[in-house]
């Protein structure tokens, strides 16, 4: 059975990597994870894009803005992961639940 | 207008403005003048002296009945299309007025005179002389006015300075209480004459005498409104001349120095009444003559019987007066006119020179009053009394005096009047007044100048009175004699008085008047050679049926009248005098009638407990209806008005202001409960969004 | 224009001297008292003379009410002009002035009770700045009622006198004042609302050409309102006769009867009288009651002659109220203020009556009334007065016998008294006989029944005189001195013109009557549908 691959089976595939993420992010405590959730996100953003690049009408712009999303993906990281340990090393937990400090 | 004529107008103001120039110089300089009694009396003499002058003149030499002066006083201008409104004032000289101006003169300037001595001494003695000067004023106004207005603006000046020569002595209450009862009840029968005076003025636009003869002549009033008005003026006399039922006060005016009820409530105010129906005689119908004759008799019976059973000198002899005026407003009821005029003039002249020496009296025996104190006089003051003597026979109407002719005139006229119409009430009362006025006045010479001294102490201190006091009681005396009046003692009628005072002829329409030419047929079947027949085909007599009756009854009457008189004066000495009859017993015999008559058959009871009583219970309720039910209201209404803004005050607080704070609280409430999502856990903001986009998502599937 | 001072109107001068005499008030020092009481005599002083120069340039004979060419003094100028007004369009005011037969009595009468007001205001002893400004204040808008041709021009002169005379009760009056000054503020303050709604009404109804541009538009001008044919016939108060013309009248009525005050609206003036100060009490009587009186004839009588007509005979039944009713609560008093306060009520009665007549002599007397109850009665207050200042009470059963000790006093309060019982040859008995002579001849009965009070009055006087001045002397007043010279420069010009005006009324009467004639002969014709008179 020649299975035909076309934009619906990349959305699936996007769709399923971004609820993954979504809960990913929703439900760990530690920040590490939430940060892995989040970089899940991003990707299912990014294959959105290139399928619509090359099914939709998004032409060239859809690799391009992934381009960026890849470079701003690993931005955050960088910047997220410093934040984490800063926050490690002052408070000594990664659990956002307790990085509550603004709250009181 | 010939130049005597303006000259008697001339001479007239004068003696009208004489006493008011005496009264201004009195109460303005009073203090600072020496002797201002003496300027005040000598101005009346002058007055009585231009009087007299004016009196001879008018009387013995001038033909036209009548001097008239008119003057515009207002002129309000005309509508368009309606006459004019103005009002015209004046004097007029008459016969009547002449006779009157100097019997006021005559008596105001006895009276001064007899003041000097009276009054000495007294605390307001220069203020007696001013308010003596203008009642003198106020009365020559009545007299010589020609017009209804300036006769009621001087008929009240009159009153008032009755009322304040009653209140001389103001200290005491009785005093102070009885110038007040006059000036009020005078005031109530003012109101009558006033309604009147508008009836007349309203019909007939003017005030003028003359005008109203002429215009009633016309026709322009007549009917029942001719007969009100006659009454109404008429109410005017009955207040001041204090017929009943309005004759409470004159009495109590008693209180007033006597020398002042001898001029004012004895000679000349309270004839005044008489004097006005005299002047209006003309407009008074034959309904309105009846009504005036009933009073007037009524008057003269009621105080007849009262005078008898007073102990008060002065008391009596205001009965009396009350009695007299009686008989004169009844004199011109029955269409007696010149009789009642008479009498007006002799009773003058008597009956001031009664209260003189009653104020002699009163003087000798240091202010007493009672008679029951007095007794015996006659020898300590024998010119008062031979004058009083000479007074009292002249009201009793014992012939040789001048009262015999004028009572005379007028019981024959009421007894003529009596067989023509069939009151014969009226002739009855006239005749029985003649007994009980012999009587009454016999008891007070007794009481009071007879038998023994009773208060000895005081008896020992009288004296007779000095000289300024016993002239005007001699002149008085004198003039009380028939000669004065007509050389005939048992007949005034050919006297120059009756010829110069005749009757008015009448203006008043023929149905509406007394035609005695119509009246008894008894008179036709009399005199059967003096009748004729009319066009209409009524028998009528050809002379004055009146006069017809007047002198057939004249001898009659006239014995009839004096028998009374003496059968008055013999009870009198019977019970009094010679004791034949035991007077305490009597009274014990007739004690309800004694008692009854004692206290003036309780008028003043009755209106004190009606009229005066009632008016003071309307004021007072009034006064609390005005107080608690009309203010009530207004403040009622102000409380309601605060009520309601308390009212409102609170649903602003309550309702409309619990609206804010209530959406105030709720949206805290909210607020409340919405900050249990706000948890802080980003995570949790994310579940929200994506179940937010999920609902958005759901709902925006339908379109 | 004729009749001028300085270029400003004989009319304006007099109106508005006081208010000169105010500001220079307010400008002296708190401490100088005597400066206030001699700049408002002065004020006051002048006031009369101008009044004085008026009397004798004023030509009697004209007709005046309605006629443009019968007013005299006229001052005429374009007050307010506002040339688009949304809604209303041009809304143009005139300050119009004048004075004919029927303002020249009130006129005098406001001047001289003004300047004996500030005779008897002498001893006021707390806040003079603020009593001698306010009762300037209060002369000018007396006077300005009496001159005003304008109706919005006379309500401004009604409403200014309303408020000094609150304060004048309220701050310097008896110990109940605040009650007597509120309650007074507020009734006049009802009726006010009443007359202004009136004003309103005949505004939108009145359609006339002005002069100066030739359209037509609303106007204020009285003499404008009495024209029927000037009503725009679409409007409220057009026609004869018609509905909403007697509602207004009934208006109108009510808010000039509280200033008489006619009964039932008559309680705030037993209560103002009482705790008033002296002279404020003899402005109260002797001038405010008259404007409603004045008003009845100035404004009610000629704009709404259909009306009156209908309601004369309602009118006389209150004018017989008012008498006899009067008396009987005059007669219940023991405090001698409130007694001449209800003296008023009854005497007022006679204006209403004589009014109500609608005649020759009625209307005469009723206009000659007011200016000798005016005089009278302030004499009376002031004799009230002199006894209060140095007894410091007014209860008639309190005193006795004070005629011997003070003899000048009595001799000129039995001259008042004796004006009031309507006694001859004091001016009361005029006025009050003419005008029960054409209440007689409008209607009988009512005339009949109102002579009770004649009796009446006489009554309660002579017992108050009784109660007062005859009798014992009690011992506590044995110290009580005579009148002084101050109290007589107050009360001998008002005996004197009680004792002229009793002698020969025809000085008052003259000037008035060709005008008070013009007014009855105007009301009949154009209240029974005949054209207007010029």
């Amino acid at each position: 059975m020649a299975v035909h691959i076309g934009l619906t089976q990349f959305l699936v595939v996007s769709a399923i990597l971004f609820s993954l993420g979504l809960y990913g992010v929703i439900t760990r405590k530690n920040a590490i994870m939430v940060l892995m959730g989040i970089e899940l996100i991003l990707n299912a953003a990014n294959i959105n894009f290139v399928a619509f690049t090359r099914y939709g009408a998004m032409n060239i712009s859809g690799q391009v803005v992934a381009v960026f999303v890849i470079i701003l993906a690993a931005a955050e990281a960088a910047v997220l992961l410093a934040i984490v340990l800063n926050i490690f090393q002052q408070l000594n937990t990664v659990n956002v639940d307790e990085v509550d400090n603004l709250k009181n | 207008m010939s130049p005597i004529d303006s000259t008697l107008i001339h001479l007239a103001f004068a003696v009208l403005l004489l006493p008011l120039a005496g009264f201004t110089l009195l109460i303005f300089f009073g203090k600072r003048i020496p002797r201002q009694d003496l300027i005040e009396t000598g101005i009346l003499f002058v007055a009585l002296a231009i009087s007299i002058y004016i009196m001879v003149q008018k009387v013995f030499f001038i033909a036209e009945p009548r001097i008239d002066f008119t003057f515009r006083w207002l002129d309000l201008g005309a509508l368009i299309g309606h006459p004019g409104f103005t009002i015209d004032l004046g004097i007029a000289i008459d016969n009547i007025t002449a006779i009157m101006l100097v019997v006021v003169t005559l008596i105001s300037s006895l009276v001064h005179l007899f003041s000097l001595a009276y009054m000495e001494g007294d605390v307001r003695y220069s203020r007696y002389y001013a308010y003596l000067g203008f009642f003198s004023f106020s009365m020559l106004g009545i007299v010589l006015s020609n017009n209804f207005l300036m006769m009621y603006a001087f008929w009240e000046l009159v009153g008032i300075s009755s009322y304040l020569l009653i209140g001389h002595w103001y200290e005491k209450k009785s005093a102070s209480d009885a110038g007040k009862k006059a000036f009020i009840v005078n005031r109530i029968g003012d109101v009558g004459f006033f309604i009147g005076i508008m009836i007349v003025f309203t019909q007939l636009h003017t005030f003028l005498f003359s005008g109203v003869f002429a215009g009633i002549a016309e026709g322009h009033l007549s009917g029942p409104l001719l007969t009100a008005a006659g009454i109404l003026i008429f109410c005017g006399a009955v207040g001041k001349s204090a017929q009943f039922p309005l004759h409470v006060w004159l009495p109590d005016a008693m209180e007033g120095p006597t020398p002042v009820s001898a001029l004012i409530h004895a000679a000349t105010m309270v004839a005044a009444g008489v004097y006005l129906i005299a002047r209006v005689f003309p407009m008074l119908t034959a309904d309105a003559l009846t009504v005036i004759a009933y009073i007037g008799a009524i008057t003269a019976f009621i105080s007849a019987t009262i005078a008898i059973a007073q102990n008060d000198i002065k008391k009596v002899l205001a009965y009396s007066t009350v009695s007299q005026l009686g008989y004169m407003v009844m004199a011109l009821g029955v269409d007696a006119y010149s009789a009642g005029f008479f009498h007006l003039v002799t009773h003058a002249a008597f009956k001031a020179g009664l209260f003189l020496g009653s104020g002699s009296v009163i003087y000798a025996m240091h202010h007493e009053q009672d008679m029951r104190q007095m007794g015996g006089l006659r020898k300590k003051m024998p010119i008062t009394y031979w004058t009083f003597v000479v007074f009292s026979l002249s009201i009793s109407g014992i012939p040789l005096t001048s009262g015999f002719l004028s009572k005379d005139s007028i019981l024959g006229g009421s007894l003529a009047y009596g067989m023509l119409t069939g009151n014969y009430l009226i002739p009855i009362i006239g005749y029985s007044v003649v007994f009980l006025t012999a009587m009454y006045m016999f008891r007070l010479i007794i009481m009071t100048f007879h038998g023994e001294p009773r208060d000895v102490h005081k008896y020992e201190h009288a004296k007779e009175s000095p000289k300024v006091m016993t002239i005007p009681l001699i002149v008085l005396a004198s003039l009380s004699i028939f000669v004065f009046y007509s050389f005939n003692p048992l007949n005034p009628e050919k006297g120059w008085f009756l010829e110069s005072v005749t009757k008015p002829e009448s203006v008043v329409p023929g149905y509406q008047k007394y035609s005695w030419d119509f009246l008894q047929v008894k008179l036709v079947e009399k005199h059967p050679g003096e009748t004729g027949v009319t066009n209409s085909g009524e028998t009528f007599v050809t002379t004055n049926a009146y006069q017809m009756e007047l002198e057939r009854i004249h001898y009659t009457g006239l014995f009839l009248s004096l028998a009374l008189a003496l059968l008055g004066i013999f009870t009198a000495f019977l019970i009094y005098d010679w004791k034949k009859i035991d007077a305490e017993k009597l009274k014990q015999r007739v004690k309800p009638i004694h008692t009854f008559l004692y206290n003036k058959w309780y008028f003043d009871e009755l209106y004190g407990a009606t009229a005066v009583a009632g008016t003071l219970l309307l004021s007072k309720s009034f006064a609390w209806f005005d107080a608690h039910v009309i203010d009530g209201i207004v403040n009622g209404a102000a409380t309601l008005i605060r009520l309601w803004s308390r009212l409102s005050g609170s649903f602003d607080h309550y309702v409309v202001d619990g609206l804010v704070n209530f959406s105030a609280w709720f949206t805290g409430l909210l607020g409340r409960g919405l900050r249990k999502v706000q948890t802080g856990r980003v995570q949790t903001y994310i579940v929200f969004a994506l179940l937010g986009v999920i609902v958005i998502f759901y709902v925006f599937k339908q379109f | 224009m004729q009749y001028q001072f300085l270029g400003i109107g004989y009319l304006t001068w007099i109106t508005f001297l006081p208010v000169l005499g105010m500001a220079v008030v307010l400008l002296i020092p708190k401490a100088s008292t005597n400066a206030m009481k001699w700049t408002a005599l002065i004020a006051t002083v002048l006031q009369l003379v101008v009044a004085a120069v008026i009397w004798i340039n004023f030509k009697p004979g004209l007709t005046g009410i309605n006629d443009p060419n019968g007013f005299q003094f006229v001052e005429k100028y374009r007050w307010i002009d506002l040339p688009g007004v949304a809604w209303f369009g041009h809304v143009a005011v005139d300050y119009f002035l004048g004075i004919d037969g029927l303002s020249i009595p009130m006129v005098i009468l406001t001047a001289l009770i003004s300047f004996v007001g500030v005779v008897a205001s002498w001893n006021i002893n707390k806040a003079h700045k603020g009593y001698f400004a306010l009762y300037l204040l209060l002369d000018t808008g007396m006077m300005g009622v009496f001159v005003a041709l304008d109706m919005f021009l006379f309500y401004v002169f009604w409403e200014l006198m309303l408020l000094p005379m609150y304060f004048l009760i309220g701050i310097w009056g008896g110990p109940r004042r605040e009650y007597a000054a509120i309650k007074f503020f507020l009734y006049t303050l009802f009726g006010s609302v009443l007359i202004l709604l009136v004003m309103l009404a005949l505004y939108f109804s009145v359609v006339v050409k002005d002069p100066a541009t030739g359209q037509m538009m609303h106007s204020f001008d009285m003499l404008a309102m009495m024209n029927p044919q000037n009503f725009d016939p679409n409007s409220l108060l057009a026609g004869i006769g018609t509905y909403w013309r007697y509602v207004a009248f009934i208006a109108l009525f009510i808010g000039f009867a509280i200033k008489v005050p006619i009964f039932p609206f008559h309680t705030w003036l037993p209560d103002a009288h009482v705790e008033a100060p002296t002279a404020i009490s003899v402005i109260l009587a002797g001038v405010l009651l008259k404007m409603g009186t004045y008003g009845f004839l100035r404004v009610s009588f000629p704009i709404f002659p259909d009306a009156i007509l209908k309601f004369a005979y309602p009118l006389a039944i209150l004018g017989f109220i008012n008498i006899v009713y009067g008396a009987l609560c005059a007669m219940a008093q023991t405090d001698f203020k409130k007694l001449i306060a209800y003296s008023s009520i009854s005497h007022m009665g006679v204006v209403l009556l004589g009014i109500a007549a609608l005649n020759t002599q009625g209307v005469a007397g009723g206009v000659l009334q007011m200016f000798n109850h005016g005089v009278v009665t302030a004499m009376l207050f002031l004799i009230v007065g002199v006894i209060y200042d140095r007894a410091h009470t007014r209860g008639l059963n309190d005193f006795g016998g004070l005629a011997n000790q003070m003899p000048v006093y009595t001799g000129i309060m039995t001259i008042a008294f004796f004006a009031a019982i309507g006694l001859p040859g004091l001016s009361e008995f005029i006025s009050e006989l003419l005008s029960y002579l054409g209440a007689f001849q409008a209607f009988r009965w009512v005339a009949i029944f109102s002579s009770i009070g004649i009796v009446l009055t006489a009554g309660y006087m002579l017992w108050t005189l009784q109660r007062v001045f005859l009798g014992q002397l009690p011992d506590k007043w044995k110290e009580l001195s005579d009148v002084n010279g101050r109290e007589l420069v107050a009360l001998v010009p008002l005996m004197v013109v009680v004792i002229i005006l009793g002698v020969y009324p025809s000085i008052m009467l003259h000037p008035m009557s060709s005008t008070l004639n013009h007014l009855v002969d105007f009301v009949h014709k154009v209240g029974t549908g005949m054209t207007a008179v010029k």
